[in-house]
């Protein structure tokens, strides 16, 4: 049983700059780089919190996340590529046509 | 066989079977019905000879009847009642209606009446109708109405009877807006049929009501049974049948139908509008003498209905310059002294029948005489256009001479009998009352006269291009017949005859002593009606009767001339907070009942139209947001889990 506290504030304070960084950049690659940052935040706590139960658990459900965020990343890209190549601007604020 | 109750002299119907020659009686109602059916369905394949067929059927309607009121007579007097069971009309839970005629002294004589002068009038119509080309309809519409009226007679109970009563007012409706192309002649049917549904809710509402008391709508059981109910349940039965016959019969306050119901073809006014139909009410309360013998406020207050309507009718007879409308208040005047026959009780029945029959006689010979003068004058009703027309058609002036010396009460006539009677039995009823159908009587040979002056007297007023010519013989002879019928309707009053003939449903009066002597009555009605020709006679035919109807009258002129303010009155009292109230209930509708339901789904559309400004397009707004849910479903599995 291993003092884990540091890996949880470290994933907590890289989650934290995730989120603003989501709340607040306009340009869509970095946006995209956020939710990547909050993705493997969340997987250093997992992985943190297994190695505190001393089973598996979490350190598998990183895995998934890592699966779900390769794939991710494969779709996020292309569509950013493609709304780039119409518009010429990656600003997250300017494809905002889908409202009421 | 006819039995009285005990005590009092109000007859039971009891009839016998019908064998002999009474077994046809149902064929007088199916071959008018029958024609009706076969020019209707038919169409256009019926035009050559359908007027043909439609007026054969009520000819062989009246022979049927010719032929049965022969055997009738020869019958003995108790046994003068004859029932025909056709087939169960409709039977659910305790009401059990049948398809009954009852033929009867009192319906032999209406049978003769419709189909006689309907017969007439069917052929008087070959000529007047002969340029519509909708003849073959307006035959077919007559034929419908001769049935109706014919079960409206011979129905032994109170819902046959009204069967045949929607039908008259059917057939009525037709025919008045049979012109439908004017739109005062569609005006006034339409008003005829509204006017006639108020007084057909009281004939209903009364059928109801005897259902309730007695179980049945028979004329056998409820005279049977008339003595067991209350006194207040007969005599709003007796008011309920009196709403009834005042819409039907034009009679006050429903009177205002009938002037309007001019605009349609002549012979309809003669049959319907002044022969028969009109005087359905008539019938009716004789009819129903059981309820009324028993209802003595209920035969008041037909009395004063009555009198309102013989003197309102006889004032708009006075003024109006139109000829039919002229002899239409003449007919409201007529069946207001029918009525007041009937108000009299056991006494006046058999006077009010003999009247109604005189009058279908006279005022259908006036009547078709009117329209024989209107065919010579180009459809012209105005008599202040007509003028010296006894040279131009002798035939027409004769026979509406005829006529009007009869409703007059020239002695001899079949009116002068006819009316005699009923102010005779009015005075010794009640002074009042006698005086004012004596009134009306002298107010009778006034407007009579003025008629008779206006269209063949005094001078020629004609338009330039009219050429006045007597009307072909199809439409002269049956005016001769029904000329001859009003000199000599008075025959049946000959030692009592119709009287004694109609004991059996009427009952039979207890003698009374008029305050005077009959003749000095008789004498006093002729002079009172020689003072109102004599008047007429000095006030139109010493002057010169000017084309135009002059506009500085009495108030009593203008008066007669707006019908008394029948119009006004309904316009003011039903008419006008009628729309108030249907203005007022739309507006309820609309602004609150609608408020209420749709007020709802108003205001979620409005909350939605605000909360969707949530979905602003920017995905940034949408992070934020869902990182609020996530931080607030945090929260919440903290605090329940800390908790």
């Amino acid at each position: 049983m291993s003092d884990v506290t540091p890996f949880v504030v470290l994933s907590g304070i890289l989650f934290t700059i995730g989120c603003v960084g989501v709340l607040t950049r306009r340009n869509a690659i970095v946006v995209f780089m956020c939710v990547e940052l909050m993705l493997n935040a969340s997987n250093l706590a997992l992985v943190a919190f297994a190695k505190q139960h001393g089973n598996l658990d979490g350190q598998i459900a990183a895995f998934f996340v890592m699966v779900v965020a390769a794939a991710e990343v494969v779709i996020g890209l292309a569509i950013i590529m493609t709304i780039f190549r119409t518009r010429r601007s990656a600003s997250v604020d300017d494809a905002s046509l889908l409202k009421y | 066989m006819y039995a009285f109750h005990e005590g009092g002299g109000i007859p039971v119907v009891d009839p016998t079977s019908a064998d002999g020659v009474f077994s046809l009686l149902w064929l007088v109602i199916a071959l008018p019905l029958a024609g009706a059916a076969v020019l209707l369905i038919g169409g256009k394949y019926t035009d050559r000879w359908g007027h043909l067929l439609g007026t054969a059927l009520p000819i062989g309607s009246f022979a049927i009847s010719l032929a049965m009121f022969i055997s009738l007579l020869g019958r003995d007097d108790n046994d003068r009642q004859v029932v025909q069971e056709l087939y169960t009309w409709f039977q659910t839970g305790h009401l059990d209606v049948g398809m009954d005629l009852l033929y009867d002294p009192l319906s032999a004589l209406f049978l003769l009446l419709i189909t006689g002068v309907g017969s007439l009038i069917h052929v008087y119509s070959i000529g007047y109708m002969a340029h519509d080309p909708r003849r073959r309809r307006f035959f077919a519409y007559l034929n419908l109405f001769v049935a109706a009226m014919l079960m409206l007679v011979l129905s032994e109970n109170y819902l046959g009877l009204f069967l045949g009563w929607e039908g008259v007012g059917l057939a009525s409706y037709l025919l008045i807006g049979f012109w439908q192309h004017k739109p005062s002649a569609a005006a006034a049917a339409k008003k005829a049929f509204v006017i006639n549904r108020v007084g057909d809710m009281g004939l209903s509402l009364s059928i109801m009501l005897f259902f309730i008391t007695f179980g049945s709508t028979s004329f056998t059981v409820i005279s049977a049974g008339a003595g067991e109910a209350s006194q207040t349940t007969m005599t709003i039965l007796g008011l309920l049948l009196l709403l009834g016959a005042c819409g039907k019969s034009a009679q006050f306050p429903l009177q205002a139908w009938l002037l309007d119901a001019m605009e349609g073809p002549t012979p309809v006014s003669a049959l319907i509008h002044a022969a028969t139909m009109v005087t359905a009410g008539v019938y009716l309360i004789v009819r129903s003498n059981f309820v009324f013998d028993l209802a003595p406020d209920a035969q008041t207050v037909v009395v004063i209905v009555a009198v309102i309507s013989l003197l309102w009718g006889a004032w708009i007879g006075c003024a109006k310059d139109d000829i039919k409308k002229a002899l239409a208040g003449s007919t409201m005047s007529q069946i207001g002294y029918m009525m007041l026959g009937a108000g009299l009780g056991t006494a006046g029945y058999a006077f009010a029948i003999f009247h109604l029959l005189t009058h279908g006689f006279f005022k259908a010979n006036m009547f078709l005489g009117a329209g024989s003068v209107m065919h010579g004058m180009d459809d012209d009703v105005d008599m202040r256009h007509y003028g010296a027309l006894r040279k131009m058609m002798p035939v027409t002036f004769l026979t509406f001479a005829m006529g009007y010396l009869a409703i007059i009460g020239f002695p001899g006539f079949s009116g002068f009998w006819s009316k005699d009677k009923i102010i005779e039995t009015a005075l010794a009823e009640n002074w009042l009352v006698g005086l004012c159908a004596l009134l009306g009587a002298g107010i009778t040979g006034f407007y009579m006269t003025r008629m008779m002056l206006m269209t063949f007297f005094t001078d020629k007023r004609w338009e330039k291009d009219v050429h006045p010519h007597e009307s072909p013989s199809v439409m002269t002879v049956p005016l001769i017949v029904l000329a001859a019928l009003s000199v000599l309707g008075g025959v049946m009053i000959a030692g009592d005859w119709i009287v004694d003939f109609l004991a059996p449903v009427t009952g039979v009066a207890p003698h009374e002593d008029p305050p005077l002597p009959a003749l000095a009555i008789t004498v006093i009605a002729v002079c009172v009606v020689a003072v109102g020709v004599a008047l007429a006679w000095f006030l139109i035919g010493k002057r010169e009767v000017p084309r135009e109807a002059p506009q500085d009258v009495s108030w009593v002129t203008k008066a007669g001339r707006e019908e008394v303010y029948g119009n006004q009155i309904n316009d003011t009292l039903v008419v006008n907070p009628g729309r108030e109230l249907t203005t007022a209930l739309l507006i309820t509708d609309k602004y609150v009942v609608d408020g209420v339901f749709t007020g709802g789904p108003v205001a979620l559309g409005g909350f939605a139209g605000f909360a969707r400004r949530v979905q602003n397009g920017f995905v940034r707004t949408y992070a934020l947001s869902i990182l609020g849910g996530a931080l607030l479903v945090a929260l919440a599995l903290l605090a329940v889990n800390l908790a």
